[in-house]
């Protein structure tokens, strides 16, 4: 075998996860590959016609979506039963490649054939896979892997990608991983395959915390939510007798804050995910909204009320003297992070309506960079840096973005109300939640930075205020 | 239905909040009917009179002034919200032992953050106006609800106007 698997010491996650790449760093591209599919970024981030409407610097993904991709079903060696919820390996098997064709497809990265009405590969074809009938069917990129129940409870996964015209191998990782985590496997193997072929990084294997909702328009049950970017491992963490609003988990998982109604007003918790219990992050008859984690995890923004008049204020995660970060009469709120940790963007109306300013993380140097008309709120830097997301409404609220310098608005949804963008840890997809006119049921929606791909998120009831973490280790 | 509105607490007198909004200028263009429920704590008023000093008879008492209504993302106390809670703080004089907590809301055109810190921001602009007019502000909480407790449930200017209010709820 020649993926190796390395021992680890992390307990539930991913024992082992070995991407083999320095085999294949000297090997030749093909043109498709070497072509980006999303330039998007990279222009309008460095770009400097400041004209603030669409240009011509969004490329087409067509390209991508056009390639003969192929994914098949998993090969077992032995099939025998595992402790996972799908079943026995061979079953395993077969759920991982249907997970790893529905995250391309679905995100409109790529338009991938199988694992249903393809050739099933044997195990001895996974590391060398039958070419001419991959090429008779046209395929360019073909994805085969292997799962194997062991060592103890848990499974090893493999999974390769080739290149069919080239007969070439370009990719390849192992994993092995617990009973609980098999779904991990194939987020992982997604996230290869993206990257692989796209250039960017990866994002599958990653959660989101949200808000579920349940009930009438004036009586809403609102209860904080965990899942796995594509919907599964879904779980509730609280019981919906008090409101809870605008979750973010932590850089690392272990925690989420957010905003609950438990004391009768509303407070900022921090949620420990590995002991379910929480605590005020401040204590303060005042109420404290939109709370907001530095990329390190060090620190916490939040937004407090004196008197009427809002503030926001950053305090040492770990606990500590609050420190504010602005002083204007008025509403200054949210806040995000640049990548770096350096700056904070976030909205205030100090000009009379909500508009988009930046200031350093220790609050000096504010300045505003929306000038678009209408008002602007909910700024989230990207993961990548080159784009800040925000909700703009001029009548309707839809999704845009814009440069961290200002300038350079483009939307990339058009609806009766948009609201609260996250971004996908890699910073090419952005989910947000959609109201309905009239009944305000909400949903989890999301788009890529071409704005076309855009689909709804599954969720078993209603949906808001979706906040999308990093990728897993 | 011309009717004078003079400013400041002397309004005490001008009692019918149907013949006020009439000729209201920021006020919905609808009248907004009575508050319901708003609490679990208030109880519902049936025909025998509510006990005098109770959330029942300060809601019987307010006649739908114990809400003020705000102009989309204002948080300003205009005339007519001036005599709705001159009315609340003759009230709240009348019984010096009672506390009472004033919600602040919005509507559902605002982001739910920014709403959050709106509703909080009416809140305390009506507490700051009863405690202008003699109310002791250790008697008077605010809470805000954002956009998450609307009382009327359309999509429409008319229900945005009713929704964009600050209702005082006395403590039993």
């Amino acid at each position: 075998m020649i993926v190796r698997f390395l021992a680890s010491t992390a307990s539930f996650l991913l024992l082992a996860a070995v991407p083999v790449s320095a085999q294949e760093s000297g090997g030749p591209q093909t043109p498709e590959i070497s072509e980006p599919g999303f330039d998007l970024a990279a222009d309008s981030g460095l770009d400097s016609d400041g004209d603030g409407g669409l240009t011509g610097s969004v490329s087409d993904d067509r390209d991508w979506q056009d390639i003969g991709l192929a994914i098949t079903t998993f090969a077992t060696d032995v099939d025998r039963p595992t402790r996972t919820s799908a079943g026995s390996s061979a079953a395993v098997g077969r759920a991982i490649s249907q997970i790893i064709a529905g995250n391309l497809r679905n995100n409109g990265l790529f338009k991938p054939s199988g694992p249903g009405g393809l050739p099933q590969p044997t195990y001895e074809q996974i590391t060398a896979p039958d070419y001419p009938v991959w090429s008779l069917r046209s395929t360019d990129m073909l994805v085969q892997g292997y799962v194997r129940a062991g060592p103890g409870d848990n499974i090893t996964v493999g999974c390769y990608l080739f290149d069919v015209l080239l007969r070439q191998e370009l990719a390849k990782a192992g994993w092995t991983v617990g009973p609980g985590d098999w779904r991990r496997a194939a987020h992982k193997c997604s996230d290869m395959v993206y990257s692989r072929l796209s250039g960017e990084s990866p994002f599958f294997d990653s959660r989101i915390a949200y808000i579920a909702e349940t009930g009438p328009k004036d009586r809403r049950v609102k209860r904080l939510a965990v899942m796995d970017s594509d919907g599964a491992n879904h779980r509730y963490l609280t019981s919906g007798q008090a409101t809870a609003l605008t979750p973010r988990y932590s850089p690392d998982y272990s925690s989420i804050l957010y905003l609950s109604y438990l004391n009768g007003s509303p407070s900022i918790y921090i949620y420990d995910l590995g002991t379910n219990r929480q605590r005020l992050v401040t204590r303060s008859s005042n109420p404290t909204f939109a709370p907001r984690w530095s990329p390190d995890g060090k620190w916490i923004l939040y937004s407090m009320a004196i008197g009427g008049n809002t503030d926001i204020y950053r305090v040492p995660a770990s606990g500590g003297q609050s420190q504010r970060l602005t002083n204007t009469p008025g509403i200054d709120i949210g806040g995000s992070f640049s990548p770096d940790g350096q700056r904070i963007v976030f909205e205030s109306d100090r000009s009379g309506a909500q508009q988009i300013y930046v200031m350093n993380a220790d609050g000096t140097g504010q300045r505003r960079i929306s000038f678009f008309g209408g008002r602007a709120a909910t700024p989230e830097w990207s993961p990548r840096g080159d784009q800040i997301a925000f909700t703009h409404m001029v009548g309707n609220f839809r999704i845009a973005v814009m440069r961290p310098g200002g300038g350079g608005l483009r939307y990339l949804t058009d609806t009766w109300q948009d609201e609260a963008p996250t971004w996908a840890p890699n910073g090419r997809i952005i989910q947000f939640f959609r109201t309905v006119r009239g009944s305000g049921k909400a949903t989890l929606w999301q788009v890529d930075l071409t704005g076309r791909n855009e689909r709804k998120l599954p969720t078993p009831v209603g949906a808001s205020d979706p906040a999308w973490g990093p990728v897993r280790p | 239905m011309p009717v004078t509105v003079k400013p400041g607490p002397i309004v005490l007198l001008i009692a019918s909040s149907a013949v006020l909004s009439a000729c209201a200028s920021s006020a919905p263009k609808d009248l907004p009917p009575t508050p319901g429920p708003v609490t679990p704590t208030q109880t519902p008023t049936g025909p025998a009179a509510p006990i005098p000093g109770s959330q029942a008879d300060f809601v019987a008492q307010m006649s739908g002034d114990d809400t003020i209504y705000f102009d989309t993302d204002r948080y300003n106390i205009d005339a007519f919200d001036q005599a709705a809670l001159a009315k609340q703080a003759q009230w709240l004089m009348q019984y010096p032992g009672k506390r009472a907590t004033i919600e602040g809301h919005c509507d559902e055109r605002g982001t739910r953050d920014y709403n959050l810190a709106l509703g909080e921001r009416r809140a305390n602009a009506a507490k700051n106006y009863l405690a202008s007019l003699g109310v002791n502000s250790a008697r008077l909480t605010t809470v805000s609800y954002g956009k998450e407790r609307p009382i009327a449930l359309g999509s429409n200017e008319a229900a945005w106007a009713q929704n964009r209010r600050a209702v005082t709820i006395t403590i039993d």
